[in-house]
C-alpha cells in the first residue's frame, strides 16, 4: 500500500504546523527560567526589592508559556506514532529513548521544584527557594539537551546499526553525543535567551512608551539591552560554527542554503539575495559577492562549496525555502545587533530610558527573537530534506503506510483550530500579563500585590497554569 | 543471568497505564458529572477536589506514551495508527480540558464557555480512550510489524460500546471521589447519582465480558477452559462483590468504600484485560517480545525509569497524602 503525495505532504504540514506552535513555548520557558534565576540571584546579592518584583512579575509569564509547552509537546510526541509510524518502527529503537529521557526530567522538575519556584515563596527559605528555581532553570536546559541530541542524531546519525531493516543502537554515547549536536544545543539555547530578552526588551519598552519610569521597567529594558549585547554577538559565532560543521556534514543543505548550483572553483561567492529555482537548477535576480562564499563558510580565501547540482535531484532539499528562510533568521539577527549597539551608544548618553524611537524599534522587535528562532529552525529541518534520518531513511518513507488524505487532512484541520483557539488564548493570556506590567513599587508598599507573589497560597500546588491569578477576560 | 528485559518494561508500562486508568479518570469522571452540579458554587469544590493533582493524574499518560515508543516501537507504530482518528480526538479533548480546567478560574464573563470545554473535553477524550481499549481488545490487523487495516476498522459497534462503558467507569470513579471528599448537601446529591451509575457501570462490564466471550474464541479458550477458569473465576465472581458493597455501603452512607470499590473494580477489568491479551501487547499475534525495541534501548531508558520512576509516584503519594480530607465550600481554591 503506497501512501499518496497529497497524505505526505499534509503529513509533513501537520507537523511542521504542530512543532512551529510548540517551539514558541519551550523557547520562551527556557529563555526566561533563567532570567529568573538571574533575577533571584540579584535580589538574594543585592537585597533590591526591584529583583524580586521583576521576579514575581516574569515568573507568572514563565508559568503559562511552561503550561502551554507541556501540553502542546504531548501532541508531537503522539504524532510519530500516528503520522510517521515508518520513523517511529525505524528509528524508535534510539529517538524514542532520548524522547523518553527528555519527558522524564520534565516530569522530574514538574515533581518538585516547580512547585516550589512558583508557589514556595512562604514556605522554604531564600536560599532553599533559589536552589528551586536554579534547579528549574537547569532542568529546562537538560530537556533541551534530550531533544536536541534526538533532533541532532537525526541530522547526523552514527553509533547505530541497521540490523533487519531496522536502526539498532550501538553506542549511546556517539549517539547522544553526535557530531553536529553541540552545535546544534548551543545555537538553541543561546536562541532562547535571546527570544526571552527581546519578550523583556518590548515588554519594558511598551511601558516606557507609556509613560512608566519606575525602576522595574528600567531595570528590565536595561537588563535585556545587556544581554542582547552580549549574548548576540556570541550567537552570530555560534551559528558560524554550526554553518563549518553543516558544510561537512550535510553539504547539500548548504548548498541549498546559498542557493548554489555550481561547484566553483578558486573561491565561492556568496548570492546575497536571489531567488533559486529547483527546476531550471538556478538563482534568479542573483546578487554576488565573488569569494564571500568562501570566506563565511571555510573561513578562507578560495575555499571550495560543492553546488546542488552535484547532488543527484531527488537528493536535493528546496532551496527557494531554505535560502530565504535562512536569511530571515540572519536578518533579525542583524537588526537585533543593531538594537543592542544603538542601546549602548545611548546608554552613553543618558538617552536609554527617553528616545521614543529607539523604544517603539525595540517594542517592534518583541517577535524577533522568536521568528529567527523559528526560521533557524525551518532551515535546518527543510534543509534536511528529503531525509528523515540523513541519508538513512527518507520522508516518504517514514510515513505511516496506513495514512490516508482524509485521516490527515481532519486531523491538520482540527489541530488547526483547536491550537488557534487554545494556545491563541495563552498568548493572548502571555501578551495580556505583559501589557499590565509589573506592579508598580507603591503597590508592593500597600501590600495590595500579596497575591501575585503566590504568598498565602502556601498548599502544595504546583500547577503552572495555576500561578498567574489575573482575569483573562476582564 | 538472563533478563527477560520487554516483561519487564511490560509491567512498567501496564503499571503505568493502570495508575493512569485510576487517577485521571476520576478527574475525567468529575468532568463527565459536571452537568448535573451547577448550583452555586459547587462546581468550585468539585474542581479543587482535583485541583492539586490533576495534572500530575495525566503525567502517566504521557509518561507511558513516551516509554512504550522507546521500548516498544512496534507497537506504538500499530497501534496509533490503527486508531487514528480517537487518539487525535483524545489529545484534543485532553488540551481543551487542561486549558479549560486553568483559565475558568481567571475567566469572569467566559465561565461558563470554559465549562463547556471542560466538560465536552472530558466526555470526548473519555470515550476515545474507550474506542482506542475497545480496538485493543478486538484485535488489530498487523503484517510484517505494520499495520495494515483500513482508517475506520475502529468504528465497531464493539469499540463503540467499550468507549461508553468507559464513560460509566470515569463517571462512576469520579462520583465516588466526590462522595469522598465532600459533604453536606453536594455529599447527598453524589450518593443519589452513585446508585444507577453502578448499576450501568456492573451492566456495561458483564455486556463487555460476554460481548469479548463471543466475538474472541481465543480469549473464550483462555478464560474458558480448565484449569484456567477455576484460577480467573474470582475476577468476575469479585466484580459482583464490589457492585454489591458500593450499593450497600453507598446506603450506609460510607465516605470511603464507595470510591475503593469502585477502583477494585477497575483493577478488576483490568487484570481481566490482561488476562485476555498477554503475551500480545497488540492482539491477537504481536507478542511484546515482537514489538521491542533493541535490547539496548530497552536497558538504556531503564536506567532513566528506575530513577526517574519512583520520584514522581512517592511525590504523587505525598500530593495526596498532604490533600487528604474533605474539601468545603469556601475553601481557599487552589486557582
Amino acid at each position: 500500500m503506497n501512501v499518496s503525495d497529497t497524505a505526505l505532504l499534509l503529513a509533513r504540514w501537520q507537523f511542521a504546523f504542530t512543532v512551529s506552535f510548540h517551539i514558541i513555548f519551550p523557547a520562551i520557558s527556557i529563555g526566561l527560567a533563567s532570567f529568573l534565576a538571574v533575577l533571584e540571584g540579584l535580589w538574594l546579592k543585592t537585597g533590591k526589592v526591584v529583583y524580586k518584583e521583576l521576579f514575581f512579575f516574569w515568573s507568572k509569564i514563565f508559568a503559562v508559556g511552561f503550561g502551554m509547552g507541556v501540553v502542546s509537546g504531548v501532541v508531537m510526541s503522539y504524532e510519530f506514532g500516528t503520522n510517521w509510524s515508518g520513523f517511529s518502527a525505524f528509528a524508535g529503537s534510539v529517538t524514542g529513548p532520548l524522547l523518553a529521557f527528555e519527558v522524564m526530567t520534565a516530569f522530574f522538575l514538574e515533581a518538585g521544584f516547580l512547585g516550589i519556584m512558583l508557589f514556595g515563596w512562604t514556605r522554604v527559605g531564600p536560599k532553599a527557594h533559589f536552589f528551586a528555581t536554579l534547579m528549574v532553570a537547569t532542568g529546562t536546559l537538560i530537556s533541551t539537551f534530550w531533544i536536541l541530541s534526538s533532533n541532532s542524531w537525526m541530522q547526523t546519525p552514527q553509533g547505530y546499526e541497521i540490523i533487519d531493516g531496522r536502526i539498532v543502537p550501538v553506542d549511546w554515547l556517539k549517539i547522544v553525543f553526535n557530531p553536529s549536536f553541540p552545535y546544534r544545543l548551543v545555537h538553541m539555547a543561546l536562541a532562547a535567551f535571546i527570544v526571552a530578552a527581546m519578550l523583556v526588551g518590548a515588554c519594558a519598552a511598551w511601558h516606557l512608551l507609556r509613560g512608566r519610569r519606575d525602576a522595574g521597567i528600567r531595570k528590565s529594558f536595561s537588563m535585556a539591552l545587556w544581554m542582547i549585547l552580549v549574548v548576540v554577538p556570541i550567537q552570530i559565532a555560534a551559528g558560524d560554527a554550526h554553518g563549518l560543521n553543516t558544510r561537512e556534514h550535510q553539504p547539500a543543505k548548504i548548498a541549498a542554503i546559498e542557493g548554489l548550483w555550481e561547484t566553483e572553483h578558486g573561491g565561492t561567492s556568496l548570492n546575497l539575495i536571489g531567488w533559486p529555482d529547483m527546476e531550471n537548477e538556478t538563482t534568479h535576480f542573483a546578487v554576488t559577492v565573488p569569494h564571500l562564499g568562501s570566506l563565511i563558510l571555510t573561513h578562507s580565501w578560495d575555499g571550495e562549496i560543492q553546488g546542488l547540482k552535484s547532488f543527484p535531484r531527488e537528493d536535493r532539499p528546496n532551496s527557494t525555502i531554505v535560502f530565504w528562510s535562512f536569511r530571515i533568521m540572519v536578518g533579525m539577527g542583524l537588526l537585533m545587533l543593531l538594537l543592542a549597539l544603538l542601546g549602548l551608544l545611548l546608554r552613553r548618553n543618558a538617552r536609554l530610558y527617553e528616545a521614543r524611537w529607539f523604544q517603539r524599534f525595540a517594542l517592534l522587535m518583541g517577535p524577533s527573537g522568536l521568528i529567527a528562532l523559528l526560521a533557524g529552525w525551518i532551515t535546518t529541518e527543510a534543509g534536511r530534506q528529503p531525509w528523515v534520518v540523513y541519508g538513512v531513511m527518507r520522508t516518504r518513507d517514514a510515513v505511516s503506510t496506513s495514512l490516508t488524505v482524509d485521516q490527515v487532512g481532519t486531523s491538520l484541520m482540527i489541530f488547526i483550530m483547536v491550537y488557534f483557539l487554545v494556545f491563541g488564548t495563552g498568548i493572548y493570556y502571555m501578551l495580556k500579563l505583559m501589557a499590565k506590567g509589573p506592579d508598580l513599587p507603591r503597590d508592593q508598599a500597600e501590600g495590595s500585590s500579596s497575591d501575585d507573589t503566590g504568598r498565602g497560597r502556601d498548599r502544595f500546588d504546583h500547577r503552572p497554569l495555576s500561578r498567574p491569578t489575573d482575569p483573562i477576560d476582564e | 543471568m538472563h533478563i527477560d528485559l520487554p516483561v519487564i518494561w511490560a509491567a512498567i508500562i501496564g503499571f503505568g497505564v493502570f495508575l493512569y486508568v485510576m487517577l485521571d479518570g476520576f478527574d475525567l469522571g468529575i468532568g463527565l458529572i459536571f452537568p448535573f452540579f451547577d448550583r452555586e458554587g459547587e462546581r468550585e469544590v468539585m474542581l479543587n477536589t482535583v485541583a492539586p493533582v490533576w495534572d500530575g493524574n495525566e503525567t502517566w499518560m504521557v509518561l507511558g506514551g513516551a516509554c512504550l515508543y522507546a521500548v516498544f516501537p512496534v507497537a506504538y507504530s500499530v497501534l496509533l495508527p490503527a486508531t487514528y482518528l480517537p487518539i487525535i480526538a483524545m489529545l484534543c479533548g485532553l488540551i481543551f480540558r487542561g486549558v479549560a480546567f486553568e483559565i475558568r478560574a481567571k475567566a469572569r464573563r467566559t465561565q461558563h464557555l470554559w465549562d463547556l470545554a471542560f466538560i465536552a473535553g472530558s466526555g470526548v477524550a473519555t470515550f476515545a480512550q474507550g474506542v482506542i481499549l475497545g480496538s485493543l481488545l478486538q484485535g488489530i490487523d498487523v503484517r510484517d510489524g505494520k499495520f495494515v487495516g483500513g482508517p475506520f476498522d475502529w468504528f465497531s459497534p464493539f469499540n463503540l460500546f467499550t468507549g461508553i462503558g468507559l464513560l460509566l467507569t470515569y463517571a462512576t470513579l469520579g462520583c465516588g471521589w466526590l462522595l469522598m471528599k465532600t459533604e453536606g448537601e453536594l455529599q447527598r446529591r453524589m450518593a443519589v447519582l452513585m446508585r444507577p451509575l453502578t448499576l450501568c457501570l456492573a451492566a456495561a462490564v458483564g455486556i463487555v465480558s460476554i460481548w469479548t466471550l463471543l466475538g474472541q474464541p481465543g480469549v473464550a479458550e483462555r478464560w474458558l477452559t480448565m484449569p484456567n477458569l477455576l484460577f480467573f473465576l474470582p475476577v468476575p465472581v469479585l466484580v459482583l462483590a464490589c457492585v454489591i458493597g458500593i450499593l450497600t455501603s453507598v446506603r450506609r452512607g460510607a465516605d470511603r468504600a464507595p470510591f475503593l470499590l469502585t477502583l477494585a473494580i477497575v483493577f478488576l477489568g483490568y487484570s481481566g484485560l490482561l488476562i485476555s491479551i498477554f503475551p500480545n501487547i497488540i492482539p491477537p499475534s504481536l507478542t511484546i517480545w515482537q514489538a521491542s525495541a533493541p535490547r539496548s534501548s530497552q536497558v538504556f531508558t531503564l536506567v532513566g525509569a528506575a530513577i526517574v520512576i519512583p520520584i514522581i509516584l512517592s511525590y504523587t503519594i505525598l500530593a495526596y497524602w498532604v490533600f487528604r480530607g474533605k474539601v468545603r465550600q469556601g475553601d481557599e481554591g487552589y486557582h
